[in-house]
């Protein structure tokens, strides 16, 4: 069975930018601040671009929602090998408010809409680390899931994934159509060579919005504020096992 | 003193308003090269056109593709890359070199019909930015591989050159050499000796001849190497030398290589003398036509120096990154180093030469390609600016990191080991000051000569020479907070006009051999078109409402002050008795030293 694969890309501040706080604590800065595709997603591409080139998947359609420049997150999905792309359009500042929820409806309807067989996303995005779309969206299909894979094997009709968890390495075994969330070693994802960057130019990327498609993406929590960590207290020194215990006690620790 | 005093009525060599069909003309393109900034500096001319707006000529699918070509590459250096080992190891690791190929880097330039990416030179330019924070080396041999050496093919080649050699060499899986310089040929180009004889088929020229310090000479299959083709006149038995550029490969036997040279940096690039014994080159690889060799290599290098300021930009954004993150952490005397004054200066220093070299970079790439005509001063005026400041602020840097920045570990030392070259190679400072000055007063003095045989009417001798209409469309042309600067500017472009007159006057042809003199109209013609970049840049950002327009207002104004400093003492260097004496001196001490051999002074304690 040749699988369809759907695989989605967010658009997230670059894991090496200084992060800063807006000063009304309403978010972080996003203005001329570098943005790339979400790392996890980048590795869940290369896995569906590999599915291809085994000739196990006929074809992968990257999807990303949110603004306008989320077509260059696309466009480095399509330069990595995905065949076609889906930008749902969301502009801002209604994308800063776009929950795991309204994602996971959106892959849905798509995932039926393109007939796919198998859904690849990040374990989690690196801006908000929800790590919640990947799930919702089984849920919402009746899809089994195979999260926080670190290998999948297609075996007939259905995948041997194998799971990152807390104790080691689980392995499961899912019927497809199936959603997988990529974690970290699942793969190495490839550079774009500019041969690629060219061809992916002639690649197609479909425009549609949430009302396109009919689906509700209002939120359900809302952000009270963003504020940094606090700032890392200076330790002490102690002689002793009893001094310790005595601070311990002094600042109601114990 | 007011030297303009010594300039003579303005009857005899004035500023000729334009007459009303020129002015005409002139409106319908700023691409042709009366519009050019740099020239008209020369003639009391504020041409502003091709400089502001700041120009913009990328379409976005073209940023787009620079976008994700930074990323790739960008990958490239921090996991592949070992810029480290291959100057301790003389070469390039191969396999990174694959991985190189694989992503593109060798095709960058080359239409896409051919197998390249037909990157245009800005995205070429913000693309090599990066290369040049990471490693000069590298740069280098990319460089003389694509922006010159098959760079020939992209503006000479004729269909069959570029369909037989572009695909191989976009691939990588030929490396091209640029070959012109020889033992007695460096700056004098037309001095080379290598000879290209035609054989008596007609179907060869027969090459015979020595290159030295050719980038890539060990490594390269395609040559492109300059030799004199002798030739008779009709009915004279004078032979004449008609230079010519050939395209040649290693196959055609009798080239030969020697080992790579043993160099202060550089070290990874291959740099070897190529000799050429006998080798049957046939007449289709003529590049361009006979005759036009000097031409050719000319507008090679002229075309690829945008490259060489866009890689000195990528360098001193690191050097001011790595001067910051050194000053804001390192204490002494019980402060941070960023809390001192002198560690402040050139901290400021660095951040607005980076500035400046960014901006001229990207105004030359930008108008390249919006295709102005004739860019040679612009070029050439960057490359100085570019390489000198750039190993300035190396110097300096080194300097703020203290004995930390003569360590190996710190990596500042191998930068600057192969930043030196770059003030020597594709066009030394030296001669191309004397070309800059000289390209511009000759052209002036043609102008405005043939101004005045055409002209009818006399100006009054109190007309300025720029007119104040002139000095307000500049102000105009900027953002608000930045016209006191651009009123600096102005009035620096006026007394470099009144100067340039002066000597014309004072010196007639015979200027051109005036060195002391041209050097110093040099240096002030590169400060004023670095000037209008600055503020074009500058006034783009506060128009744009950009986040960082407040900062860049900072370094555009403080820049400007100090700029015009430098014109002043230039200026002044050229008209005041003194410094004209100690010309004279110069001159003087050299000639006793040379005959002399060696100092010619008594040691204080007389042996």
């Amino acid at each position: 069975m040749a699988l369809r694969v759907l695989v989605g890309c967010k658009r997230v501040i670059d894991y090496a930018v200084k992060v800063r706080v807006k000063p009304d604590k309403t978010g972080v800065v996003t203005d001329g601040v570098k943005h790339s595709i979400n790392p996890f997603d980048e590795i869940a591409i290369e896995e569906a671009v590999r599915l291809k080139e085994k000739k196990i998947a006929s074809e992968v359609v990257a999807i990303s929602c949110g603004p306008k420049q989320c077509q260059e997150t696309l466009r480095t999905a399509l330069a990595m090998g995905a065949d076609r792309a889906i930008h749902v359009e969301i502009p801002e500042p209604q994308s800063n408010t776009l929950e795991p929820l309204g994602v996971a409806k959106i892959f849905s309807k798509l995932a039926k809409e393109e007939d796919v067989n198998l859904i690849i996303v990040g374990k989690q995005a690196i801006d908000d680390d929800c790590n919640q779309t990947g799930q919702l969206t089984a849920a919402l299909l009746d899809w089994p899931q195979g999260t926080f894979a670190s290998e999948i094997t297609v075996e007939g009709e259905h995948m041997k994934v194998i799971r990152e968890i807390d104790g080691g390495l689980e392995t499961i075994k899912v019927k497809m159509p199936a959603v997988i969330s990529a974690d970290l070693r699942l793969n190495e994802p490839r550079y774009a060579t500019l041969p690629n960057i060219m061809k992916a130019k002639k690649k197609k990327i479909d425009v549609k919005t949430p009302a396109d498609l009919g689906i509700d993406i209002s939120p359900r929590t809302e952000i009270l504020s963003v504020e940094d960590p606090p700032v890392r207290q200076a330790g002490s020194k102690v002689e002793d096992v009893s001094e310790l215990v005595g601070k311990l006690k002094s600042h109601g620790f114990i | 003193m007011n030297w303009r005093s010594l300039s003579i009525s303005s009857s005899l060599l004035q500023s000729i308003q334009p007459t009303p069909s020129v002015a005409a003309q002139q409106q319908s393109s700023i691409l042709g090269p009366q519009h050019s900034f740099a020239m008209g500096i020369f003639m009391n001319q504020m041409n502003t056109k091709q400089i502001f707006p700041f120009p913009d000529a990328l379409s976005e699918e073209s940023k787009d593709t620079v976008k994700l070509a930074l990323d790739s590459f960008g990958r490239y250096f921090d996991q592949v890359h070992d810029a480290v080992a291959n100057d301790a190891n003389e070469s390039f690791d191969q396999k990174a070199m694959e991985t190189y190929k694989q992503l593109g880097g060798l095709g960058l330039l080359a239409p896409e019909e051919y197998g390249g990416f037909g990157l245009l030179s800005t995205q070429y330019a913000r693309l090599i930015e990066l290369f040049g924070g990471h490693d000069l080396s590298f740069s280098i041999t990319i460089g003389a591989h694509q922006s010159l050496g098959y760079k020939g093919l992209l503006l000479y080649g004729n269909e069959q050159q570029k369909n037989k050699y572009l695909p191989m060499l976009s691939s990588g899986q030929k490396l091209a050499a640029y070959c012109l310089t020889e033992p007695t040929a460096g700056s004098d180009a037309n001095s080379i000796r290598t000879t290209a004889v035609l054989d008596d088929d007609g179907q060869h020229y027969i090459l015979n001849g020595n290159k030295i310090w050719i980038t890539n000479g060990g490594l390269a299959d395609f040559m492109v190497v300059f030799a004199q083709v002798p030739h008779s006149k009709d009915h004279s038995n004078e032979v004449q030398n008609a230079m010519t550029a050939f395209i040649v490969e290693r196959d055609y036997g009798g080239v030969t290589s020697s080992p790579p040279e043993k160099k202060m940096g550089l070290k990874s690039s291959n740099t070897t003398a190529v000799y050429f014994d006998n080798v049957k080159v046939p007449v289709q690889n003529v590049l361009g036509k006979v005759g036009e060799g000097f031409k050719v290599a000319v507008n090679i290098l002229n075309n690829g120096r945008f490259a060489l300021s866009a890689l000195m930009t990528g360098f001193t954004r690191m050097l001011l990154t790595k001067s910051i993150q050194h000053v804001n952490q390192r204490q002494q005397f019980g402060h941070k180093l960023i809390e001192f004054q002198s560690i402040q200066e050139k901290i400021a220093q660095i951040a607005m030469s980076h500035y400046a070299i960014e901006s001229v970079a990207f105004l030359v790439s930008n108008n390249m390609d919006r295709g102005v005509e004739n860019l040679q001063l612009e070029a050439a005026i960057g490359k100085i600016y570019a390489t000198e400041t750039a190993w300035d602020c190396c110097d300096e840097c080194i300097q703020l990191l203290g004995g930390a920045g003569y360590m190996r570990e710190n990596h500042i030392e191998r930068f600057m080991r192969d930043v030196r070259v770059y003030r020597i190679f594709e066009g030394a400072s030296d001669t191309l000051r004397q070309f800059i000055a000289t390209t511009g007063i000759r052209n002036a003095a043609k102008v405005l000569s043939q101004k005045h045989s055409n002209s009818t009417t006399v100006m009054d001798d109190n007309s300025s020479n720029v007119t104040s209409s002139d000095r307000d469309e500049l102000l105009q042309q900027v953002a608000e907070p930045l016209r006191p600067s651009a009123a600096q500017l102005a009035q620096q472009i006026e007394d470099f006009g009144s100067v340039v007159e002066h000597l014309l006057f004072k010196h007639g042809k015979h200027i051109a051999n005036q060195q002391f003199l041209l050097t110093r109209i040099a240096n002030a013609s590169i400060e004023l078109y670095v000037m209008a970049a600055v503020l074009s840049r500058a006034t783009n950002a506060i128009n744009e409402n950009l986040p960082t327009s407040d900062h860049e207002q900072l370094l555009a104004t403080t820049f400007v002050t100090k700029s015009c400093e430098r014109v002043k003492a230039n200026l002044n260097s050229i008209m005041s008795p003194d410094s004209l004496s100690c010309f004279t001196a110069f001159s003087q001490i050299a000639d006793q030293v040379s005959r002399n051999e060696e100092a010619l002074t008594t040691r204080p304690i007389g042996f």
